[in-house]
């Protein structure tokens, strides 16, 4: 294997893990506030299935998660999966699991709003979902976006667990690479990458904080 | 009926309860254009929750409101039943309501506070609605205050924006909650000097205040509650010089301070 099968292979590496972490943040950020509707619901039924599916996803291993999405549909149903399905199980385990640390995320920004800004809403005619989206929403994501930062931070180094899965992400490529050559430099790679990565998201995220400071 | 004489705002026999606790126990108003009626009386009397059930952000038990004629409540069987959510939506035309901290958009700059609910309503397009907008806060002297954000205003200032928010929805009732009573003394000022100003344009006002003087100075009439009940009800004259123990002890220590 030469230099450039290597860097190629880690190259192919790094776009999954990529894939990984922008389709994870795309489908678990709208869920996420789903599953916080869920949980504040005044239906006791919708409440508590919230609350139990919000206990397990924190409160069980997220490689855990990995394996029963990929291998619940046989064991469960005995629908064959094809590899394909591979990187499916880890775009549903990751959303899954990510959406229900947002929604404790979501509702603690939306039960922190006082109750003035949605009685100022009312008496000025904004409908409920005029009131949400305009006013309540905007400051929300405001009141969020540090512990928001914090878990998009933790999603990069966690794309690494879809290696339970042999999905060909930047750490399984980068220990293939490794464990072949004999040499340490793939994984010592395959961290800087993962540092500069989470230098980019964490710039990013500061730059969305101030273009939000323009109020208080 | 002249239009002088036209009911604005109705309330007959509210009753209101939270929980156990019997907060309003009889209470009725008839409110007529152009009339002031300020409201004033002890702290846990009830003034605050006349005025959220009559801007409807709370329920009543029973009694009836009604603005111009409409219904919002009828009372059927010891009960409130209130009209249809479109209904209410139509009936939110007819008042405004001035929170004592204000309740500005944080997230707004001071103009689009005034202009958004009067776009939303759909009565204007965005550059009419910005002119109204901008004329009001002319009129209460915050003209350069047009493009700054909440947090850079003074309390005062706020409050001043908030009746601006209020009033650019045209509404034919305007009831204020303690106006000036987040604000520091010196602030007082300005703001009731705008409530004096509409008053003499002969905005149809329900004030709650614990500014007596100035209760006294503006009000066609003045109700003093006390426990959920009217205690004494007339003109600031009738009031101030009433032989009711209670109400000259109130008024006496509250003009004091
Ligand atoms: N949402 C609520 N839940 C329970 N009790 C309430 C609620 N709102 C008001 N109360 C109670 O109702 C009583 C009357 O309250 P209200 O706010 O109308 O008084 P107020 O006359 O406006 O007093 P203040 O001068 O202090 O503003 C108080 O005892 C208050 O604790
Ligand atoms: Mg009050």
């Amino acid at each position: 294997m030469n230099l450039e099968t290597m860097v190629l292979q880690l190259g192919s590496g790094m776009l999954v893990t990529v894939e990984i972490f922008v389709l994870t943040l795309i489908f678990s950020l709208p869920l996420g506030l789903l599953v916080s509707f869920g949980r504040m619901s005044k239906n006791k039924v919708v409440m508590t299935i919230s609350k139990i599916y919000i206990s397990i996803m924190r409160g069980t291993p997220l490689m855990l998660q990995l394996l029963v999405v990929y291998f619940g549909p046989y064991y469960l149903f005995r629908i064959k999966i094809g590899t394909g399905y591979r990187m499916v199980a880890v775009i549903i385990g990751f959303v899954l699991n990510y959406a229900a640390y947002f929604a404790e995320i979501y509702r603690s920004g939306i039960e922190s709003m006082p109750v003035g800004q949605y009685e100022a809403a009312r008496v000025l005619g904004y409908s409920s979902g005029q009131t949400f989206f305009r006013i309540i929403f905007p400051q929300v994501v405001k009141r969020i976006l540090p512990p928001v930062t914090n878990e998009v931070i933790t999603l990069v180094k966690d794309t690494s667990l879809a290696f339970a899965l042999a999905v060909a992400e930047m750490f399984t490529m980068a220990k293939q690479v490794a464990s072949a050559q004999t040499t340490v430099v793939p994984l010592m790679a395959a961290g800087l990458f993962y540092y500069v990565f989470n230098l980019l998201v964490a710039f990013c995220m500061e730059r969305l904080e101030k273009s939000m400071a323009y109020y208080r | 009926m002249s239009e002088q004489e036209k009911t604005i705002l109705s309330i007959s026999h509210m009753k209101k309860s939270f929980d156990e606790l019997e907060v309003i126990r009889d209470f009725s108003l008839k409110v007529r254009q152009g009339e002031v009626v300020s409201i004033i009386g002890p702290s846990g009397s009830g003034k605050s929750t006349i005025l959220r059930c009559a801007s409807l952000l709370e329920w009543m038990d029973d009694g009836e409101l009604s603005y111009l004629g409409e219904y919002a409540a009828k009372s059927e069987g010891g009960k409130s039943v209130y009209a249809s959510k479109a209904e209410l939506r139509r009936l939110h035309r007819h008042f405004g309501l001035v929170f004592q901290n204000f309740n500005l958009f944080p997230h707004y700059s001071v103009l689009k506070n005034i202009t958004e609910p009067v776009i939303l309503q759909g009565n204007m397009d965005k550059a009419e609605a910005e002119n109204k907008a901008l004329s009001l806060l002319e009129r209460l002297g915050l003209k350069d205050k047009a493009d700054a954000y909440p947090f850079q205003l003074s309390g005062g200032q706020q409050q001043r924006v908030s009746i601006a928010r209020a009033l650019a929805l045209s509404p034919e009732i305007l009831f204020f909650d303690e106006p000036t009573s987040a604000l520091d003394p010196e602030l007082t000022g300005e703001v009731l000097k705008v409530i004096r100003s509409l008053a003499d344009e002969k905005m149809t006002m329900v004030i709650v205040t614990h500014e007596m003087l100035f209760a006294k100075e503006l009000s066609d009439r003045i109700i003093f509650m006390e426990k959920g009940v009217v205690a004494a009800e007339g003109t600031p004259e009738e009031v101030f010089s009433t032989d009711n123990v209670r109400v000259r002890e109130f008024i006496g220590k509250v003009s004091t301070l």
